[in-house]
């Protein structure tokens, strides 16, 4: 057997490659006010290629699932077959018996008193206690010597479960005598199985609507999306000499995992030390912890290095999923096209524990509007415990499902009022100084008519693409490869839609990050070295630190260290907030390693040159220049051979909580908007849909690195696209257990499934943000959805109101009249 | 678990007869799934990858002798012509990457409902030669579904091969999933014409407990196109004809609701798969020269 | 169990192999060879995509058994794999950088194109696509969506994947014409 030791990735130096041919288009927005570093090659702006790309296409990136070590054994979990269940007893005599077996734990095997984690609500259990509250619940764990004789230890731990009545929806949960979840918690509203309540209370709802002409009212529901990230959760825990743990794994938020899980190991947090491992994709599925506290137990427990690797099947218990919810809205607008007031309940499903569940209400209802004016709104989010599986964090959470709900009614409406969809939008489009209902006033550009008039006005694809002189190709068809249809009953349809993401971490959160940037001498060239403990999950932040590093220190050579908690936190990968806030901490660090440049300089060569005290001074191409241009003194030679060192901690503008009753206050920072137009063909017999275009048109405010930005765009789009059309975790409603737990029978979309999606990129810069730059990472993930299922019903007439729409929605009326219906309990 | 590598059929069908309880394993497509999930824990698998024959196909005048674990990728490309049905069938297994370890000895032995090759193999006609150390015996495909995941195989026998008369007549498949490829069958229909014996086989996929055909359906038509000599006249067939057969067809399903489909879904999709797969052969078969509409020749 | 077979072009071999790993497993945890990815292990996403005598394979559905005695390839050695089929095909040899094997076509392809966010998918897609180019040098789009219909990639909506595939049969196309 050959030995091999990956070390974690990421410590790549970023060249600057040959720009690849832009797909962008520049739209002209505000400067934004750069100073320094505007022709550093490699720098921000430009299209740089990621630093860790080589080691990616070679296979050698080391994914959290790569790590190796060679005494390691398998972790392995045993996690609960049933919903709900009172746990009357446990033996594990049968699994500490087999051969191979390391050890085995339960909760009563915890070593200290903390036994609950959670991000915001501590209510989880590491292992289970008593009882088990959703399927696929973690009850005991195995470290065996093989993967295999962990799964077959844990086959032999006997458990005998008590079932108990589930709760499913709001009904169950909220009934009379309905099963409390979490009995000891505090009650949070008018039923302790409510996490989170928001309501939000602005203007006169009754007057306004009685200045309606037409008022619609809908119903809706949000199927529960799955993350479906490609790379397990997995990880390495690797026990210390000094009684500590090393871990390296794949998260999204190194600091927010340590705080959940020294206290669970009776560990300081100097301990516990974390390294990011290669992330195979994450989208808020890795926001929570998984495997982590496992691993660590379990390392801690036999002394030997412990690699844990969920299956696919396990997966989808492993991580929180995409809240569903049942959407109602009621919408007025007058005979012009004004909308006067808008009332809305949004019930969203958090499952067993509470993961994210508050933010995701906070941001349902403060989004519920979308990005339009309504001055006049009646809104309540709330988010249910029930025994479904747990669900959290997934890009662009309560505004995806909100967003839903409005953009069908805008449709609703506009039909109404016979205008134009996108007319109708337009006219009640939000802008720069829009109040929302919260009170917040917009402060920066909002260009929703103008995303929306550049989807609208691209042309459109042609028609029947699939004809070609030997016949129908099916590729291109719905049903794809599976030759349903050679043109019978396919219809076109278009479909609009726009939705408003707030950015970063709201409702007075402390949202900092910390960055350090070092500048040094290496091989008679000015090297950076940024290290933050930003999570690199594939979206390209370590090439945009990179950019920034070039971009302020004028340098070329810039290597990014390792994320890991040898540095302070730089917050979450998620909230489209990395770029923002790491990438606003990098900037800072790097300018304040700029002036202790510039004041070494000063001291060194300050004599020689009037201008070192005159002048203003760049750092630009390698050397100290005057912002005449003239160049002071080589880098190298001012740093000689000394390093210059900055770390700091950066915090965007801060935010307020929403008030408790009226909903009023500055909650959020920033605001992404995104529209979409989908152009889709459905079999109209079968029900079956193609997408065959789907276009984006989204502010960025600076496209950053415009490859990487794209690249964003495109996949938060197709994520939507899968919504709309496949991507369903279907939870049974009388045992509340997952049914498709497999990438068999939980679809994503395919590269058959996707059309072509070209994309528009507006650079209307934010005052307030770094470099003028938006947030921009989930914004498409909100209005790719809604547009699809409003193409879809162009082109078919019906009124659906469930996403994903399946085959059978689409043919609701031909099931209905055919013989032989199958009688239904 | 003991892995068994037999170098030859012989030994294949020996080590099947020392362990009936052999998981035979081919292409692995389903096979490791279980493995890998711990669903399925064999004390022996049965390597059938290295028995070379089982991976090359016999043609004479009329047959196709089809080695049981040719990947389909091999009949798309290689046997579109002989095996029209299947060749589209197969074009629908998975992802490429499976097209190219699967076949369909490993359809037949896991006998799901939902397995792809069902259907044409029963528009077809094909016999299943099964073999042991007993000899060697072939099952008429209508006799091999016996029920659920089950099939006529007794646990010393192996598939050698899939015998399938060459097409002397269109074929079509269709199946619906949810997704524009790697899907698997919510629902899928096959139809054979047979103009020189003025018959017409189906068979229907993932919409009853076995793979099944629409016998009453297949006796209809070809009473109406006989009725009505369609097969001398070459004219289209009426669109009512056409309804009725999709409607028996869809009445020929036993169908359940699962987590990808509903049973009237799926009762409702069959006909619609009968009636346009019904109009894609009938106008290759009109398309076709008279004369060779005459001889039945393959179309 | 032992088993032997050769991977990129060199043998290995591997001891207490229990007899339902898989080939993925084997490369990946007894063999050193990580770069095949292990998303699904269930034949559903392509991420785990080797060649078997050439032939593009999910390898969490082949048993290792199966491999004995059989060449793989894997993306380690896609690079050397695609210099060898360049060269036999009087293309141009391969550019090398460093003293580092160049990369193959496909590969400098996805990183150019920005077809890799968090790359969980490149191996498997590399070694598709690849073999493609290698089958068919100036797919159509339909084709080059056929082809990679068995890879799943979660990040990039696959706009920027199909951008790869065009750029790569264009340069290797511009290299043939030399």
């Amino acid at each position: 057997m050959s030995t091999h030791d990956h070390t974690p990735p990421g410590a790549a130096t970023g060249p600057a490659g040959p720009p690849p041919r832009a797909r962008t288009r520049k739209a002209t927005g505000a400067p934004t006010g750069l100073t320094q570093g505007s022709r550093a090659r490699g720098g921000i702006g430009e299209s740089t290629l990621r630093p860790d790309g080589t080691l990616k296409v070679t296979g050698e990136f080391a994914y959290s699932s790569d790590m190796w070590h060679e005494d390691m054994i398998w972790g392995h979990i045993l996690r609960s077959p049933v919903a709900h269940a009172e746990i009357v007893s446990i033996d594990v005599s049968g699994a500490l018996a087999q051969a191979g077996v390391h050890a085995v734990m339960t909760y009563d095997d915890l070593p200290t008193d903390v036994r609950y984690y959670g991000l915001e609500i501590q209510d989880t259990p590491v292992l289970a206690h008593g009882r088990v509250r959703h399927h696929g619940e973690p009850v005991a764990l195995v470290a065996a010597d093989h993967p295999e004789t962990a799964r077959r230890a844990a086959d032999r731990i006997r458990v005998e479960y008590r079932e108990l009545p589930v709760v499913t929806d709001e009904a169950s949960a909220l009934a009379p005598g309905a099963p409390v979840l979490h009995p000891d918690r505090a009650p949070h509203g008018a039923h302790p199985n409510i996490v989170h309540r928001q309501p939000i209370v602005r203007g006169d709802v009754g007057a306004a609507a009685r200045r309606a002409d037409v008022v619609v009212t809908g119903e809706y529901t949000f199927g529960m999306q799955d993350q479906a990230f490609l790379g397990p959760e997995s990880g390495l825990a690797v026990p210390g000499e000094d009684g500590g743990v090393d871990l390296f794994v794949a998260t999204q938020w190194l600091h927010s995992d340590l705080r959940q899980i020294a206290p669970v190991l009776g560990l300081p947090a100097h301990k516990v030390r974390m390294t990011l491992a290669g992330v195979g994709g994450a989208f808020g599925g890795r926001e929570d912890l998984s495997m982590q506290i496992h691993a660590c137990l379990l390392a801690l427990r036999t002394g030997k290095p412990v690699k844990i690797v969920y299956n696919r099947f396990e997966s989808f218990f492993g991580h929180v999923h995409r809240h569903p919810a049942k959407l109602r809205f009621e919408h007025g607008a007058t005979r012009d096209g004004k909308l006067t007031h808008m009332k809305c309940r949004i019930v969203l499903d958090g499952g067993a524990y509470a993961s994210a569940s508050p933010a995701v209400v906070g941001n349902a209802s403060s989004l519920s509007v979308g990005p339009y004016v309504v001055d006049h709104v009646d809104i309540e989010a709330l988010a249910l415990y029930t025994n479904n599986p747990p669900c959290g964090a997934m890009r662009g959470f309560g505004a995806v499902q909100a967003c839903f709900g409005y953009e069908a009614q805008m449709d609703r409406l506009a039909a109404e009022l016979g205008m134009d969809p996108v007319e109708f939008r337009q006219r009640n489009a939000m802008e720069q100084g829009s109040l929302m209902p919260t009170g917040q006033r917009v402060d920066a550009p909002a260009p929703v008519a103008e995303l929306l008039r550049r989807v609208q006005a691209r042309p459109m694809p042609p028609e029947r693409q699939w004809e070609t002189t030997e016949g129908a190709d099916v590729r291109q068809l719905p049903g794809g490869l599976s030759n349903t249809t050679h043109g019978e009953g396919v219809v076109r349809g278009v479909g609009y839609a726009v939705g408003m993401k707030n950015v970063g971490f709201s409702e007075g959160f402390d949202d900092y990050s910390t960055a350090r940037v070092r500048m040094e001498v290496s091989g008679g060239e000015p090297v950076a070295t940024v290290h933050t403990a930003m999570a690199e999950v594939g979206q390209g932040g370590v090439t945009v630190h990179a950019q920034i590093a070039r971009t302020e220190l004028g340098i070329s050579r810039v290597t990014i260290q390792p994320a890991d908690t040898g540095v302070g936190s730089a917050g979450s990968t998620s909230a489209s907030r990395q770029t923002y806030v790491t990438g606003g901490a990098v900037r800072n660090a790097c300018r304040e390693v700029r002036e202790q440049v510039l004041r070494m300089g000063r001291r060194k060569f300050g004599t020689y040159h009037r201008a070192w005290a005159t002048a203003k001074l760049l750092l630009e191409g390698g050397k100290v220049v005057t912002d005449a241009g003239e160049a002071l003194a080589d880098l190298a030679d001012v740093l000689g051979d000394e390093a210059v060192e900055a770390e700091l901690e950066w915090r965007h503008r801060p935010t307020r909580p929403f008030d408790p009753h009226t909903g009023q206050g500055d909650g959020h920072v920033q605001y992404a908007f995104a529209a979409h137009r989908a152009v889709v063909e459905v079999d109209t017999e079968l029900g079956l849909v193609k997408v065959v275009e789907l276009a984006c048109a989204q502010d960025v405010g600076k496209a950053m690195n415009p490859l990487s930005v794209v690249g964003q765009i495109q996949g938060g789009s197709v994520q939507g696209l899968g919504m709309a059309v496949m991507e369903e975790i279907v939870v049974d409603p009388v045992t509340a257990q997952v049914r498709n737990p497999s990438f068999t029978d939980y679809l994503i979309p395919t590269i058959l499934d996707t059309p072509p999606l070209p994309v528009d990129v507006l650079e209307l810069a934010d005052p307030h943000a770094p470099y003028g730059l938006r947030g921009a990472g989930e914004a498409p993930t909100l209005s790719s959805t809604p547009a699809v299922l409003a193409a879809v019903r162009d082109a078919t007439g019906l009124d659906l109101t469930h996403t994903p729409v399946r085959p059978e929605h689409l043919v609701a009326a031909a099931l209905a009249a055919a013989p032989g219906r199958t009688a239904r309990n | 678990m003991d892995f068994l590598r037999p170098a030859s059929w012989e030994d294949a069908l020996a080590a099947k007869a020392e362990h009936p309880a052999a998981v035979p394993i081919a292409g692995g497509t389903d096979v490791m799934v279980e493995i890998n999930f711990g669903h399925r824990r064999p004390e022996h698998l049965l390597d059938l990858g290295r028995i070379e024959e089982l991976a090359t196909w016999e043609t004479d005048r009329d047959t196709v002798r089809l080695g049981a674990g040719v990947p389909y990728t091999k009949i798309m490309e290689s046997l579109r012509a002989e095996l029209p049905g299947l060749a589209l069938a197969s074009h629908t297994v998975a992802s490429p990457q499976i097209r190219n370890r699967g076949g369909v000895g490993g359809n037949l032995g896991t006998a799901s409902p939902a397995g792809d090759a069902h259907p044409a193999l029963l528009a077809a006609g094909a016999e299943v030669e099964a073999e042991s150390v007993r000899g060697s015996r072939l099952i008429p495909i209508d006799a091999f579904y016996t029920g659920v995941k089950r099939n006529a195989l007794a646990p010393d026998e192996l598939i050698r091969a899939v015998r399938i008369r060459k097409a002397r007549g269109p074929q079509q498949f269709s199946k619906v999933g949810t997704r524009n490829a790697m899907v698997i069958a919510v629902c899928a229909f096959a139809i054979a014409l047979y103009p020189a014996e003025r018959r017409v086989r189906t068979g229907i996929g993932s919409a009853a407990p076995t793979p099944v055909r629409a016998e009453e359906a297949e006796a209809f038509l070809a009473a109406a196109l006989d009725e009505e000599r369609l097969w001398d006249s070459g004219a289209r067939i009426a669109p009512s004809l056409a309804e009725k057969f999709a409607g028996l067809c869809a009445a020929a399903c036993d169908p359940i609701d699962d987590v990808r489909g509903t049973a009237d879904y799926r009762r409702h999709a069959v006909g619609v798969m009968a009636r346009r797969t019904l109009t894609w052969t009938w106008e290759a078969y009109r398309a076709a020269p008279a004369a060779d509409r005459r001889e039945g020749g393959a179309v | 169990m032992r088993v032997h077979f050769t991977v990129n072009g060199r043998q290995h071999e591997a001891d207490d192999v229990w007899e339902g790993e898989s080939l993925l497993y084997v490369l990946r945890e007894r063999m050193g060879l990580p770069g095949s990815k292990n998303a699904c292990e269930q034949g559903e996403c392509g991420s785990c995509t080797v060649r078997l005598d050439g032939v593009p394979v999910c390898a969490c559905l082949v048993a290792a058994g199966q491999a004995e005695g059989r060449e793989v390839v894997t993306v380690e050695g896609l690079a050397a794999h695609a210099g060898q089929r360049a060269q036999r095909s009087g293309g141009a040899p391969a550019r090398s950088e460093g003293g580092q094997a160049a990369l193959a076509p496909i590969q400098q392809a996805f990183i150019d194109a920005g077809a890799v966010q968090c790359g969980f998918c490149t191996p498997g897609l590399l070694v598709a696509a690849d073999e493609l180019l290698d089958r068919q040098p100036n797919p159509s789009d339909a084709d080059i969506r056929e082809a990679l219909s068995g890879n799943l990639c979660r990040c990039t909506g696959y706009e920027k994947i199909m951008d790869a595939v065009r750029l790569a049969a264009s340069r290797q196309g511009e290299a043939a014409r030399r």
